[in-house]
C-alpha cells in the first residue's frame, strides 16, 4: 500500500499557492460583477437602547444610492447556532455599540458610507450592562426579555437573568475530594478578548439570478452554515440560497457563523443588483466577534507525591449581546477543566453571560485556550510547591489510553507522556540559559489536549471521462491547507498523483452538507468521509476491472498511475487504465463513478463517570489528542518585557498527510497563542470598544515572534481514521500561554494570573514582589 | 464625488491612463480603475503592509498614498514581478518554502522581501525579520516567510 499512498506524507506546495504568490488569488473583496453595487453599515452608537423610528428619506435622496435596508426588511426569524436570538439587522433594541441598525446599496463605496451617514435613527438610551458584573448584579438590565422563549439546543437555566447558560461536570466526590489532598493550590485567572485578526476583513456579495436564486460569496469557513443562516434570518428556501468560499484570507473562527451576508442579500433583493459589502478593520473589530474573555477560578489539591487528588473550576465568560456559540464555548472550557491528568475528584461549572459588547464566539481553541492557561499556570504552582519538576508531575499524572475523559468518553490513545518528553528532550530542559545583563531567564511548560473530531461532513468523489478524480466537499481551506490535504488523502486511495485529484471549490449547489472548518476537524473529520467517498470509486474501478480482465476482483491490484492490473502467479501483462474504465462506463457499462462518504462522529458520554447538567450534547465531539511546549523566554526586569526567545512543541497529530502543513500550523498558533499571552487585549470604556485598529491592537510581527519554533511531529495513529489522522489546527495556540506564564515564573519567581502579560502588568508584579 | 482628474500612472511597466478624485488613496485606484486586486487592503492605516507596492524601487503603503502624487513614478504591484506570465524567483520562493497559508498579506510581504534583496542579495535571517516588521501575518508565525526569502537569496546567489 506504501506505494499507492505515495501523496501522503509529503508537503507538495499547496493546490493555489501560486496563484496567491502572483496575487491573482481571488478573495470575495477582490469579486466584481457587472452591475455590481457597494454596501455599507449604519452602526448602533448606544451599547443598549430601544429603536423608536428610522427616518431613511435623506439617505434615499442622495445621488446614487439604490437601496436601504433597516429591521423593518427583515424577512425572517430569529437565528443563531446554538441559542436564535439574533437578526440580520437590529430590531426593536440595539445591545451593543456597532451592531448593525441599517444598510445602504449604491454606485459606489464613498456614497453608500455618506449615505448610511444620513439615516436618522430616533432611541431611547437604555441602562447598558456592559461587564459580567454588571450584568449579574440585582437589578441588572435584561439584553434578552425574550430569552424564555427563544429556541435553544441545550438546557438553560430559567429566570436566571443574563445568564444564558450554566453548566456543571462532577467526577468522583466533587469538591469533597479535596480532604485527601495534602497541599492545595487555589487562584482566579483573568484571560482577555481577543481579536481573531485574520487579515481579510470580512467581506460578502451577492447576487440574485433571474429565477430567483441568490447566489451569495463570502469570506467565511463554512458555507453550509451561511446558507442556514440565511434561511432561517431572511427566511429564504434553502434551495433558493447558493454559497460559495472564494479564497478565504483567513478565519480562526471569526467566520464560521453569519458575518454581513445577510445584509448584502437582503440589499440586492430590494435593490435588483449584485451588492458587495467590505467591511473597514475597525468595523470588522466593533461588529463582529471576539475570543470570550472571563474570570476562572481554579483550585487543585495534590498528594505529597505530586499525585493530583481534586480539581475545581468556576469559570464565568463575558458572552456579549448575542448568543452565537457562547454556551458551547463554555462547555468546552468545561471539557478541559480537569486538563490532561487523571484526577478522580473534579468539579467544574461555567456560566455565560450577556453583556452589551459585541457577540463573543468561536476562536481558535474554542474555551479551551481559556481554560488551559488557568488549568497549566496551576499545575506549575503546585509543582513549585511541591518542590517536583514541572514535567515530571506531568507525567505522573498523565491520561493514559483506555482512561476517561471528563464526560466519560474512553481515549483511545494517548501520545502525552511522549510529547512532554520530546520537549523535555529538544529543549535540554535541565541545562541553564544566560540572561542578558537586567534580565531573567526561564523554561516553561505546558501540556495540550484537544479533540479533532466534531460534526457531521460528507463527501463526493467522482471519476472523470480522462480517468481523474473530482473531489466535491463543502470544508473551506481558511489557509490551514486543506484543500491540499484531502486531496492528497482522495489520491492516495487511487494511487494517483495529487495532480490527477481536482478540487472543486466549495459550493452548497454541488457538494454535500459538512459543518465548518473548525474545531481541528476537517483532516480527521472531512478525511474520513473524502476517504469512504473514493473508496466507493475505488470499488466500483475494481468491478469494472474485473470485467475487462476477465477475472476476479480479488486477483486485482491498484497501481500506481490509475492503473489496475492482474496480482496471480505468474504474472499476467494486462492492465487497464483509470481512464479506459470511465469511458466504459460512460458509454457502454454502468453509468459514471460516482462515490460518496457520509460521516458524523458519535462517541456517546458515559453518566455513570461524569454527572452533567446545562451541557449541549458531547457526543459528536471526539478524537483527543496531546501535545506539549516549552518555551524560553526572558523577563526584563527594568520594562517588564517579555521575550520569547525560541519555542518547543510536540503534538501528536496521528499521522501527518501533510507534514509541512502540520509545521506551518505550529508555527502559526504557536504565534497566535503568543499575542493572547503576551500583547492582545480587546478593552472596552463603557461598552466603546477603545482600540478597533491594528494600530492600537497589536499583535505579533516578525520581529516579537521568535525565529526559532521547533516542532516535534508525533504519529500515534488515530484507530477510528482510516489514515490514522488527529487534528492539529488548535492545540499549538492552547499551550503557548501557558507555557509563557511558566518560562515566565521560572525566571521570576511570579506565578501570575492575567493575561495577556503586559510589561505594565509584569512590572508591577515584579516591583510589588521586591 | 466631482472634481476628478485625469492623471497618467506607470504600474508594472504600462503607462495607465485614469480618472480619479482627487482622494483617492493608490490603493483604492490600483484595485477600482486598474483592477489589480493582488495588492490587498487589511488595515487601511498604514499599519500592516498588505497593500505593500514598489515606488521607484522602495516598498511604501499604497493606502496611504493619493494616486495623484504618483504620478510619473515607477510603480509595481505584484501582478508585475514576474514575466511573462511566470512568478519571480521570490514568488516561487514563497510557494516552495511554504510560506502561504490564507495568502492575504503574501502581495506585501512579497513585494517588500523583493525590495530587501534588492537592496541586499544576502541578508542574514535577523535583517530579513526587520524588513519584514512592517508586515503583518496571522497565520504563519513568519519561519516559513523568512525560510523563504533566504531561499529566494540563494536562488538568486547562484
Amino acid at each position: 500500500m506504501s506505494e499507492l499512498e505515495s501523496a501522503i506524507g509529503k508537503s507538495p506546495p499547496r493546490l493555489e499557492a501560486g496563484e496567491k504568490a502572483g496575487g491573482k488569488a481571488l478573495f470575495t473583496g477582490d469579486m466584481v460583477m457587472p452591475g455590481m453595487l457597494h454596501a455599507a453599515l449604519l452602526t448602533s452608537p448606544y451599547a443598549h437602547a430601544r429603536i423608536l423610528s428610522y427616518d431613511t428619506a435623506a439617505a434615499l435622496a442622495l445621488p446614487g444610492v439604490k437601496a436601504v435596508v433597516t429591521g423593518e426588511d427583515i424577512t425572517g426569524g430569529p437565528f443563531g447556532p446554538v441559542v436564535k436570538d439574533e437578526q440580520a439587522l437590529a430590531l426593536g433594541k440595539v445591545r451593543y455599540i456597532g451592531e448593525p441598525v441599517a444598510a445602504v446599496a449604491a454606485v459606489d463605496e464613498a456614497t453608500a458610507r455618506l449615505a448610511a451617514r444620513l439615516i436618522e435613527i430616533e432611541y431611547e438610551e437604555l441602562p447598558a450592562a456592559t461587564t459580567v458584573a454588571a450584568a449579574i448584579a440585582d437589578g441588572a438590565p435584561l439584553l434578552h426579555e425574550e430569552f424564555a422563549d427563544y429556541v435553544k439546543v441545550y438546557q438553560a437555566p430559567e429566570n436566571a437573568g443574563n445568564i444564558m447558560a450554566r453548566a456543571e461536570a462532577v467526577i468522583g466526590r466533587g469538591v469533597d475530594g479535596f480532604e485527601e489532598a495534602d497541599v492545595v493550590v487555589e487562584g482566579t485567572y483573568e484571560v482577555p478578548a481577543q481579536y481573531h485578526a485574520y487579515m481579510e476583513p470580512v467581506a460578502a456579495l451577492a447576487a440574485f439570478a433571474p429565477d430567483g436564486r441568490v447566489t451569495v460569496w463570502s469570506s467565511t469557513q463554512s458555507i453550509f452554515r451561511t446558507q442556514a443562516n440565511l434561511h432561517e434570518g431572511l427566511g429564504i428556501p434553502m434551495g433558493k440560497i447558493r454559497c460559495i468560499a472564494p479564497r478565504v484570507g483567513g478565519g480562526f473562527g471569526g467566520k464560521a457563523e453569519a458575518s454581513g451576508q445577510l445584509v448584502v442579500v437582503m440589499l440586492s433583493r430590494k435593490a435588483g443588483a449584485p451588492v458587495r459589502l467590505v467591511l473597514s478593520r475597525d468595523e470588522d473589530m466593533t461588529t463582529m466577534r471576539a475570543r470570550h474573555p472571563g474570570t476562572l477560578r481554579i483550585k487543585t489539591g495534590a498528594k505529597s507525591d505530586g499525585t493530583l487528588v481534586a480539581r475545581e473550576m468556576e469559570l464565568w465568560f463575558d458572552a456579549g449581546a448575542f448568543a452565537d456559540d457562547s454556551p458551547a464555548v463554555m462547555n468546552l472550557a468545561l471539557f478541559y477543566a480537569r486538563g490532561p491528568y487523571a484526577i478522580p475528584h473534579v468539579r467544574a461549572l461555567g456560566h455565560a453571560v450577556y453583556t452589551n459588547k459585541l457577540r463573543l464566539g468561536a476562536f481558535r481553541g474554542f474555551g479551551n485556550p481559556q481554560a488551559s492557561y488557568a488549568s497549566e499556570s496551576q499545575i506549575n504552582e503546585i509543582a513549585d510547591k511541591l518542590g517536583i519538576d514541572p514535567i515530571d508531575l506531568r507525567i505522573k499524572n498523565a491520561i493514559q489510553a483506555g482512561e476517561q475523559w471528563l464526560g466519560g468518553q474512553r481515549i483511545a490513545t494517548s501520545a502525552l507522556v511522549e510529547a512532554l518528553e520530546a520537549v523535555r528532550d529538544a529543549s535540554d530542559w535541565s541545562r541553564p540559559r544566560q540572561a542578558r545583563p537586567g534580565c531573567k531567564r526561564g523554561l516553561g511548560i505546558s501540556a495540550v489536549a484537544h479533540t479533532s473530531a466534531f460534526l457531521s461532513t460528507g463527501a463526493i468523489a467522482r471519476l472523470q471521462g480522462d480517468g481523474s478524480v473530482i473531489l466535491n466537499v463543502a470544508a473551506v481551506d481558511i489557509g490551514q491547507g486543506s484543500d491540499t490535504a484531502l486531496s492528497q488523502m482522495c489520491a492516495a486511495v487511487l494511487g494517483l498523483d495529487i495532480e490527477q485529484v481536482t478540487f472543486a471549490p466549495p459550493d452548497t449547489d454541488s457538494a454535500p452538507y459538512d459543518y465548518a472548518t473548525a474545531a481541528s476537524r476537517v483532516t480527521h473529520t472531512v478525511g474520513r468521509a473524502v476517504h469512504e467517498a473514493t473508496a466507493a470509486v475505488r470499488d466500483q474501478l475494481l468491478e469494472h476491472g474485473a470485467a475487462m480482465l476477465e477475472c476476479p476482483v480479488e486477483d486485482l491490484e491498484l497501481r500506481p498511475g490509475g492503473r489496475i492490473g492482474v496480482n496471480t502467479q505468474p504474472p499476467r501483462n494486462a492492465e487497464v487504465t483509470f481512464a479506459e474504465i470511465a469511458l466504459r462506463s460512460i458509454w457502454a457499462v454502468g453509468g459514471p463513478i460516482t462515490g460518496s462518504g457520509s460521516f458524523m462522529p458519535n462517541d456517546p458520554m458515559d453518566p455513570n463517570h461524569t454527572q452533567m447538567s446545562g451541557f449541549l450534547s458531547l457526543e459528536a465531539v471526539s478524537v483527543l489528542t496531546f501535545g506539549a511546549q516549552v518555551v524560553d523566554a526572558e523577563v526584563d526586569e527594568t520594562t517588564g518585557a517579555i521575550r520569547v526567545i525560541e519555542a518547543w512543541c510536540a503534538h501528536d497529530v496521528g499521522r501527518a498527510i501533510n507534514p509541512g502543513a502540520v509545521e506551518s500550523q505550529i508555527h502559526g498558533g504557536f504565534v497566535q497563542g503568543m499575542g493572547y499571552a503576551l500583547c492582545e487585549e480587546m478593552v472596552w470604556e463603557d461598552g466603546r470598544l477603545v482600540n478597533p485598529s491594528f494600530m492600537d491592537y497589536k499583535f505579533p510581527g516578525s520581529m516579537e515572534a521568535p525565529d526559532k519554533i521547533h516542532t516535534v511531529i508525533l504519529e500515534t495513529p488515530e484507530p477510528s481514521h482510516p489514515f490514522g489522522v488527529k487534528g492539529v489546527g488548535e492545540p499549538p495556540l492552547v499551550g503557548a500561554a501557558p507555557a509563557i506564564n511558566s518560562a515566565v515564573s521560572a525566571a521570576t519567581g511570579l506565578h501570575l494570573k492575567q493575561i495577556p502579560l503586559t510589561p505594565e502588568r509584569v512590572l508591577r508584579a515584579l516591583v510589588s514582589k521586591s | 464625488m466631482s472634481n476628478k482628474l485625469d492623471i497618467t500612472l506607470q504600474v508594472n511597466g504600462e503607462a495607465q491612463t485614469l480618472r480619479v478624485p482627487p482622494s483617492r488613496t493608490l490603493l483604492d485606484a490600483l484595485r477600482g480603475e486598474l483592477a489589480l486586486a493582488g495588492t490587498k487592503n487589511a488595515c487601511n492605516q498604514g499599519v500592516c503592509g498588505a497593500c505593500t507596492v514598489l515606488i521607484d524601487g522602495l516598498p511604501m503603503n499604497a493606502c496611504l498614498l493619493l494616486a495623484v502624487n504618483v504620478t510619473g513614478r515607477d510603480i509595481i504591484s505584484v501582478e508585475g514581478l514576474g514575466e511573462g506570465g511566470e512568478l519571480s524567483v521570490m514568488q516561487q520562493a514563497f510557494v516552495d518554502a511554504g510560506a502561504i497559508q490564507c495568502g492575504y498579506c503574501m502581495s506585501g510581504m512579497i513585494v517588500t522581501a523583493t525590495a530587501l534583496l534588492a537592496d541586499n542579495p544576502a541578508p542574514t535571517r535577523e535583517e530579513i525579520r526587520a524588513a519584514l516588521s512592517g508586515n503583518l501575518c496571522r497565520c504563519s508565525g513568519y519561519v516559513r516567510v523568512v525560510d523563504a526569502v533566504q531561499l529566494a537569496a540563494e536562488r538568486l546567489g547562484q
